[in-house]
């Protein structure tokens, strides 16, 4: 479909990116940075309710010269990024360190970073997943560096910088080989030419280039080097939204180069991923153990967490797929609530030690007590949203016949339980150093009763969710 | 005289190796940054070779270089701007002493 008829579905991504200018020109003008935060909530709610007014059609619609696919699969980003960004920007409205500078560029890059994101997971074409996955990444290295005079700041932005410009050159060479080989950056087109024998290790080797590119967005280890430095280093709002959204993302464009463009090579790319996944979720889950620093431990988890939705990647088919889109809206909303919890109490106490939680029961029973059930939810423990993710993607996997990776991840989620737990113990039977209550300012409240709510709710009440997934194929 | 496609492939290809090589090896970032750069060069060799040869369409490839190039420029551009603020605070662009945060 040509440019001026696309358009016409392009409508909530053309207001998104309106609505990003107009911040940007506000933040030009305006004092009151407030004002530009208001304007961003304001389009990503905007944005939610013309995806939902412009559905996306059963079968797949390919826009702009087939770059742009609009189907169930992209509709689900559609909802589900702004919704990411939306709670970030509300737990980002009080966060300390974040007020004295550059709160304006802060928020317009949010807008900007979803428009990139919705590209990425709409891309069917090898140029628009290079340049929405770059899109991305450079947003990203600008959001971790913005603390102007935290040196760690700047020293987590230039180790993600360099990791992330390595992984996406190497990405490129394999996009080259698939250019050379089928002569097209369709992923249709490229994935009849995989299909030929003769192309059988230059495909495979352009298959491994794509893991390393995407995997370092996903934070699949042996590329997973960078998060723990990157999610401790930067603001705490930042560190939550890019555990949850890009990660998100980035396996929905795993779903898509996989599944179409190198869909021949399926029997290759699933034995990888299956050992990849057991290696993602032990490295983190040994790793966490150890830590101090809460953001450092759940940047950990979240690096486990990823080794546990590559379960359902590398189960692939449409169960696999479905249960990768459930366990991703449950782990987005309770990751969220966790990070929401981490900045109220670090606005208050300025640590994020472990033991700086020591007590918080007394002083905030109802932060106390929201963080545990997120951290019961991340463990994977009924009846909270977290297990509902974990269910689907356990059963995708024994369904299969992978018991091997059904047993490995059972074993790391006890490893897990047992760091989650530690939280939990810090506040509810460590005593307080001091009975200064922690307060929350009104904004934070908010995002947290939101998490927490759907993290509550998708684990009573699954059903619809489960249904509208279940229409969702590649 | 027309030099062959696998001539100009394998040139891409000792490209690439000496820009993966310059990352795993350098230690100034400035270094780093400039391997990568080697690195989409191989890539730009890559596309336009195709191009001429096993492309569908005969621009497709030198369009997506072109891309390649312009979005290495973007690249470059916030990259050394990190590098520079890092400077300031730190007072140096060796890898080796960039070590606040580990483990």
């Amino acid at each position: 479909m040509n440019t001026l008829e696309s358009l016409r579905y392009f409508l909530p991504e053309t207001f998104l990116i309106c609505g990003a200018f107009l911040a940007l020109a506000v933040d030009l003008f305006s004092r009151n940075k407030k004002i530009v935060a208001a304007l961003s909530l304001l389009t990503l709610a905007l944005f939610f309710f013309l995806a939902k007014s412009h559905p996306a059609p059963a079968v797949g619609l390919s826009l702009f010269f087939g770059t742009f696919m609009l189907d169930p699969l992209t509709q689900f980003v559609r909802y589900l990024v702004p919704a990411v960004t939306f709670i970030t920007l509300l737990a980002s409205l009080n966060y300390r360190p974040l007020l004295k500078l550059y709160e304006g560029e802060y928020y317009v890059l949010f807008l900007f970073m979803v428009f990139g994101l919705i590209l990425m997971g709409a891309s069917s074409n090898l140029l628009m997943i290079f340049l929405s996955v770059e899109f991305v990444s450079i947003l990203s290295y600008l959001m971790v560096g913005l603390l102007k005079k935290d040196a760690r700041s700047k020293e987590a932005a230039i180790k993600y910088l360099l990791f992330g410009s390595a992984a996406s050159a190497v990405m490129l060479y394999g996009i080259s080989l698939l250019f050379g080989i089928s002569g097209s950056l369709d992923f249709e087109a490229v994935g009849q030419a995989v299909s030929r024998p003769e192309y059988f290790s230059l495909s495979t080797l352009a298959l491994i280039f794509f893991l390393v590119g995407l995997g370092f967005k996903i934070s699949m280890a042996p590329f997973h080097m960078w998060a723990p430095d990157v999610y401790e280093a930067a603001p705490t709002p930042v560190t939550a939204f890019l555990t949850v959204a890009p990660k998100a993302v980035g396996m929905i464009a795993l779903i898509r180069v996989l599944g179409i463009a190198l869909a021949p090579l399926s029997s290759q790319w699933q034995h990888i991923l299956i050992v990849l996944s057991i290696l993602t979720m032990t490295i983190g889950n040994l790793s966490a153990i150890a830590q101090t620093n809460i953001k450092r431990l759940i940047a950990y988890s979240s690096i486990a967490q990823a080794g546990y939705i590559l379960m359902g990647l590398a189960v692939f088919g449409s169960v696999g797929i479905q249960s990768v889109l459930i366990y991703l809206v449950t782990y987005a909303l309770t990751n969220l609530g966790v990070f929401t919890a981490i900045i109220i109490v670090s606005n208050q106490t300025g640590s994020d030690e472990i033991t700086s939680y020591a007590g918080l029961a007394q002083r905030a029973p109802g932060v106390a007590a929201s963080l545990t059930l997120f951290l019961i939810s991340l463990a994977g423990i009924p009846p909270l949203a977290g297990f509902i993710g974990k269910w689907f993607v356990f059963s995708s996997t024994i369904q299969n016949g992978f018991y091997v990776l059904a047993i490995a991840a059972a074993l790391n989620s006890t490893v897990a339980a047992y760091y989650y737990f530690k939280i939990v113990k810090a506040m509810y039977l460590t005593p307080a150093e001091t009975e200064t209550p922690v307060l929350a300012a009104p904004s934070l409240k908010i995002a947290l009763g939101m998490t927490l709510l759907g993290t509550i709710i998708f684990g009573l009440a699954p059903q619809p969710l489960i249904d509208w997934i279940q229409h969702i194929r590649l | 005289m027309i030099i062959p496609l696998s001539h100009l492939l394998i040139f891409g290809a000792i490209l690439f190796a000496i820009g993966l090589y310059g990352i795993l090896v350098r230690s100034n970032i400035i270094a780093i940054l400039i391997s990568i750069e080697l690195i989409l060069n191989a890539v730009n060799i890559n596309l336009v070779a195709f191009s001429r040869t096993t492309s569908i369409s005969p621009v497709t490839g030198q369009v997506f270089a072109v891309f390649v190039m312009a979005m290495a420029a973007a690249a470059a551009a916030v990259g050394l701007a990190i590098v520079l603020a890092l400077f300031r605070v730190k007072n140096t662009v060796l890898s080796e002493d960039i070590n606040l945060l580990k483990w």
